[in-house]
C-alpha cells in the first residue's frame, strides 16, 4: 500500500486526461502555506514553489495515484479569501464553485491558523465536501504553538488532518481521508458560519425564490443567497451564465431585495462588512479554542532580520549588493561551463560534417541542417544553459528564503509615485530572468491597470538571453581599461548599471502611460510578509534547473531552430555579389549609423527577434563574411574582430543601449497577446522600448559627436 | 481620535474604523481586520512607507495612505 506518485504535465479538460482520473481534488489554501510542496509531494510533478503571496497563479494539475484510484489534484491559486476582485481570487472561487469537484481540501498554516481558518469557513459555505490540512506543524513545533486538531475537527465539522510536507507518512494519512470522504456518498455536515438570526431569515427567503436543484453541484444555495445578499455583481453574473440560473431576471426575487435595501442594515456594503465581521469573529473563536502558544514572541529572530533587511540606511544598498553579488557569481561560474560546452558541441559538428559528407548529402542541406539548425541550437545552448542553470537557482534560493516579499516592501513608495505597487518588483525580478515569465508573474498584481503597466514595461529588465552579451561587449570594451583581475567585477557593475537604467526606464514609462493610455484606480499595497524559511537546497537545484532552465531553454530552442535555417538562407543566398543578408544590411547602413550602430548590428537585431542571444553571433557571422554563425568563446578575438569592423566605445555604449531597450523576443511578445487578450498591448510593448532605443542611440551619438 | 499611522512603532493598538476605500477595505477584512482587532507596527520601509504592522501573528505591510484612514483606539 504505497502512495505511488506519477506526474503529468495537463489540461484540466483534456480528453485523454478525462478518462485516467476518477476523482476530483481542489486543493485551496492561503499563499504561503505550502501548499504547491505538498501538491508536489502528491503528484510528482515539479511545479515550481517560492516564498512569496500569489505563486501559482493558474489552476495546475497533477494525478495522484492512491489504492488504485487515480485522482486528479487541481492546485488552485493560493487566496485569503473568495470575496475580493483580484485575478487569482476569481480563478479560485470560479473553479470550486462551478466545477464538478469531489473533494476540496484546504491547507491551513499552524503557525497562523487563525487567519487560514477565514478561507476554510468561505470554502464550506460554497462546498460542504472538504478536508482541512494543517501543514507546517515542525514550524509550529519550533515556535512552540500547539495545535489541538480533534478539538478543530469537532468546531468545523469536517475532518482534519496534520502534515509535515516533508513526512511521507502524514501525506499518507492526507490520501486516506481524501479517500473516506470521496468514497462517502453523503455529502459532510460542515458546521456553516451561522450569521444573526435576521441574515439566517432573509438567507432563508432569498434561498426559497431561486429555483434550481442543489443536491448534485457544488453550488450550495445557501452560498449562492449570501452572494446575492452582499450584492457581489461578479459572482451573480457568473452564476447566471454557468448555471443558468435566473437571479436578475428573477422578478419576485428583485422586489424582494429592493425592499429589503430600503433598510439601512442590508444595504450592500453593511451586508458585506457584516458577513465577514462575523466570519473573523467565529475564527477568531475557534482559534481560541484550538492553539496554544507556549511562547511569547515566538518570531523574534526573524524579525531582527527584518530590522536590516528593510532598515533606512541598510536596506536599499543590502538588496543592489545582493544583486550584484548574484550577476558576479552568474557572470564568473558560466564562464568554464560555457567553454566545454561549445567544444563539446563543435566536435560534434565535425563528425556530422563527415558523415554528411560520406553519405553525400547535398551542400545546401547540409548548410540549412548543420551549419543553420544545428550551429544556432547548440550555440544557444552553451550560451544560456550555464547562466541559467547558476541565475535561477540563486534566485530560486532568495524566493524560498522569503525575501522577494521585502524587497517589494522596501521599493513600494517609488512604485506608489508612478501609479504603481511594490509587488512590481517582483515581476520584475523574474524579467531578469525571462521576460515571458515576468509578463505571466504579472497575475499577481491586484488591479488590472497594475497589471497592464507590470506587462508592458516588463522588457526594460535584460532577460537572460541578454545578458551573455551585455556581460560579454561590457568587458570588452569597459572591462578592456582595467587589469585582468578585475574585468569580472568591472562587467558586473556595468551590467548592474544597465539593470539600474533599466529600472529607471520601467519608472519613466509607467508614469507616463499611467497618466495616458493606461488610466484606472491606482491601488494598495497590502501584502504578506511570510516568515523567513530555511530553503531545501537540494530542492531547489532540482527544481530550478528542472522548471525553469529546461523550459525557458526548451523554447529558445524551438523558436532559434527555424530562425538558424532563416538566417543560414539570408547569409546563402546571393544577389548578384552580395548575399541577401549584406543587402539588408547595406540598406538599413544609413539609419543605423544615426544610432551609433551599423547596419549589420541593426539586422542583427532584427533577425534576432526569435531569440535575442543570437544576435551577437549574427554580428560575427556577418563581419566575417560567412555563411554560419560564428561562435567565439574568447572574448579577446571578438573584441579584435569588432574593432576591425569599425566598433568604437560609442558603438559598444550604444549596443548595450539597444540591447535594454529594443523589442522582447517574439516568445514575449506572444505571451502578452495570451495574457492580456488583445495584440495591442504585444504592440505597444514592441514599439515603446525600441523607440526610446532608437531616440536614446540617437541621443548618445550626437552628444558623441559634438564633444569628440 | 488617532490614525494608525500616527501610532509609534512596537505600541499595540486596536482597530475602531477602516474609512479606505470599499476594495482595500474588503482586502483588510479579509486579513482579519475587524473593529477590536489587535494591530502592532513593527517596522518601516527604508522610505518610511509602507509600514509592516503585525495582525494576528502575521506580518502585513500597509501604505501610509491607507494608515491614515484606519482609525484606531489605545483602549
Amino acid at each position: 500500500m504505497g502512495l505511488t506518485v506519477k506526474s503529468m504535465g495537463s489540461q484540466i479538460f483534456s480528453k485523454e486526461n478525462k478518462q485516467k482520473y476518477q476523482y476530483q481534488i481542489a486543493i485551496a489554501g492561503n499563499p504561503n502555506v505550502g501548499k504547491s510542496t505538498i501538491f508536489n509531494a502528491l503528484t510528482g510533478m515539479k511545479q515550481h514553489t517560492g516564498n512569496w503571496p500569489g505563486k501559482t497563479v493558474e489552476n495546475t494539475t497533477g494525478i495522484c495515484t492512491f489504492h488504485k484510484d487515480n485522482y486528479l489534484l487541481v492546485d488552485i491559486p493560493g487566496t485569503y479569501s473568495l470575496m475580493s476582485n483580484s485575478e487569482e481570487e476569481e480563478i479560485a472561487r470560479n473553479y470550486l464553485c462551478f466545477t464538478s469537484i469531489d473533494a476540496t481540501v484546504v491547507i491551513v498554516d499552524a503557525t497562523c491558523l487563525e487567519r487560514s481558518l477565514n478561507l476554510v469557513e468561505q470554502i464550506m459555505e460554497i462546498t460542504p465536501n472538504v478536508i482541512v490540512c494543517v501543514n507546517l506543524l515542525d514550524e509550529a513545533k519550533k515556535k512552540k504553538i500547539e495545535i489541538n486538531l480533534k478539538q478543530l475537527e469537532n468546531l468545523l465539522g469536517v475532518p482534519v488532518v496534520g502534515t509535515i510536507a516533508k513526512k511521507k507518512n502524514t501525506l499518507h494519512t492526507l490520501m486516506q481521508t481524501i479517500e473516506k470522504t470521496v468514497k462517502t456518498k453523503q455529502k459532510q455536515k460542515a458546521n456553516v458560519i451561522q450569521y444573526s438570526q435576521e441574515i439566517e431569515e432573509v438567507i432563508l427567503n432569498i434561498q426559497n425564490k431561486l429555483v434550481y436543484d442543489d443536491s448534485q453541484t457544488n453550488l450550495q444555495k445557501r452560498w449562492c443567497a449570501l452572494k446575492i445578499l452582499d450584492g457581489d455583481e461578479k459572482i451573480i453574473q457568473t452564476i447566471e451564465e454557468k448555471k443558468q440560473i435566473k437571479i436578475r431576471n428573477n422578478e419576485q426575487l428583485q422586489t424582494y431585495l429592493q425592499n429589503l435595501r430600503k433598510e439601512k442594515k442590508f444595504q450592500k456594503q453593511y451586508m458585506r462588512d457584516e458577513i465577514i465581521c462575523t466570519v473573523v469573529k467565529q475564527t477568531e473563536k475557534i482559534a481560541k479554542e484550538v492553539v496554544t502558544f507556549h511562547k511569547e514572541n515566538y518570531q523574534n529572530k526573524g524579525r531582527k532580520i527584518d530590522k536590516i533587511i528593510t532598515s533606512k540606511i541598510w536596506g536599499i544598498p543590502i538588496m543592489l549588493v545582493f544583486l550584484a553579488i548574484i550577476l558576479w557569481i552568474t557572470i564568473v561560474g558560466a564562464n568554464y561551463p560555457s567553454q566545454a560546452l561549445s567544444m563539446f558541441f563543435e566536435k560534434i559538428q565535425e563528425y556530422l560534417k563527415t558523415w554528411a559528407n560520406a553519405w553525400a548529402m547535398p551542400t545546401w542541406l547540409q548548410g540549412i541542417a548543420i551549419d543553420g539548425i544545428y550551429q544556432t541550437v547548440t550555440w544557444i545552448i552553451a550560451v544560456m544553459l550555464p547562466p541559467m542553470a547558476i541565475f535561477f537557482p540563486l534566485f530560486t534560493l532568495l524566493e524560498d528564503l522569503g525575501v522577494l516579499p521585502r524587497i517589494a516592501f522596501n521599493l513600494d513608495k517609488c512604485f506608489q509615485k508612478v501609479c504603481s505597487s511594490g509587488k512590481q518588483a517582483l515581476t520584475m525580478c523574474m524579467g531578469l530572468g525571462c521576460n515571458a515569465a515576468g509578463v505571466i508573474g504579472a497575475k499577481i498584481m491586484d488591479t488590472p491597470k497594475e497589471k497592464l503597466l507590470a506587462i508592458v514595461t516588463n522588457s526594460f529588465m535584460p532577460c537572460n538571453g541578454r545578458f551573455p552579451f551585455l556581460i560579454t561587449i561590457s568587458t570588452i570594451f569597459i572591462g578592456g581599461y582595467v587589469t585582468n583581475g578585475l574585468q569580472s567585477i568591472v562587467a558586473a557593475i556595468v551590467v548592474l548599471a544597465i539593470i539600474l537604467l533599466g529600472i529607471a526606464f520601467t519608472f519613466i514609462i509607467s508614469k507616463i502611460l499611467s497618466k495616458t493610455i493606461i488610466k484606472g484606480n491606482s491601488s494598495h499595497f497590502i501584502l504578506e510578509l511570510p516568515p523567513y524559511r530555511k530553503p531545501q537546497i537540494g530542492k531547489i537545484l532540482i527544481r530550478s534547473i528542472l522548471d525553469r532552465t529546461l523550459f525557458v531553454l526548451g523554447r529558445a530552442i524551438a523558436v532559434a531552430a527555424p530562425a538558424g535555417a532563416v538566417i543560414w538562407l539570408l547569409a546563402n543566398i546571393m544577389i548578384g555579389d552580395s548575399s541577401i543578408l549584406s543587402f539588408i544590411a547595406n540598406f538599413l547602413d544609413p539609419f543605423a549609423k544615426l544610432m551609433g550602430l551599423d547596419g549589420y548590428i541593426l539586422t542583427a537585431f532584427i533577425l534576432g527577434l526569435p531569440a535575442n542571444e543570437i544576435v551577437l553571433p549574427i554580428i560575427l557571422m556577418s563581419y566575417l563574411g560567412k555563411g554560419t554563425l560564428v561562435s567565439l568563446e574568447n572574448s579577446y578575438t571578438i573584441g579584435e574582430i569588432l574593432i576591425q569592423n569599425g566598433w568604437t566605445i560609442l558603438t559598444a555604449v550604444n549596443v548595450m543601449l539597444f540591447t535594454l531597450l529594443h523589442f522582447p523576443c517574439s516568445t514575449t511578445l506572444l505571451t502578452i497577446k495570451k495574457e492580456t487578450g488583445k495584440w495591442r498591448w504585444s504592440i505597444l510593448a514592441f514599439l515603446m522600448p525600441t523607440i526610446c532605443g532608437i531616440v536614446i542611440c540617437m541621443l548618445t551619438t550626437a552628444i558623441y559627436h559634438i564633444i569628440v | 481620535m488617532q490614525k494608525l499611522v500616527q501610532i509609534p512603532l512596537n505600541q499595540t493598538v486596536y482597530i475602531q474604523e477602516i474609512q479606505c476605500k470599499e476594495n482595500v477595505k474588503r482586502r483588510l477584512l479579509d486579513l482579519g481586520l475587524i473593529q477590536g482587532t489587535k494591530i502592532k507596527p513593527i517596522f518601516k520601509s527604508p522610505l518610511g512607507d509602507p509600514i509592516a504592522y503585525e495582525i494576528r501573528g502575521t506580518l502585513i505591510s500597509i501604505r501610509n495612505e491607507e494608515a491614515n484612514r484606519i482609525i484606531v483606539k489605545t483602549r
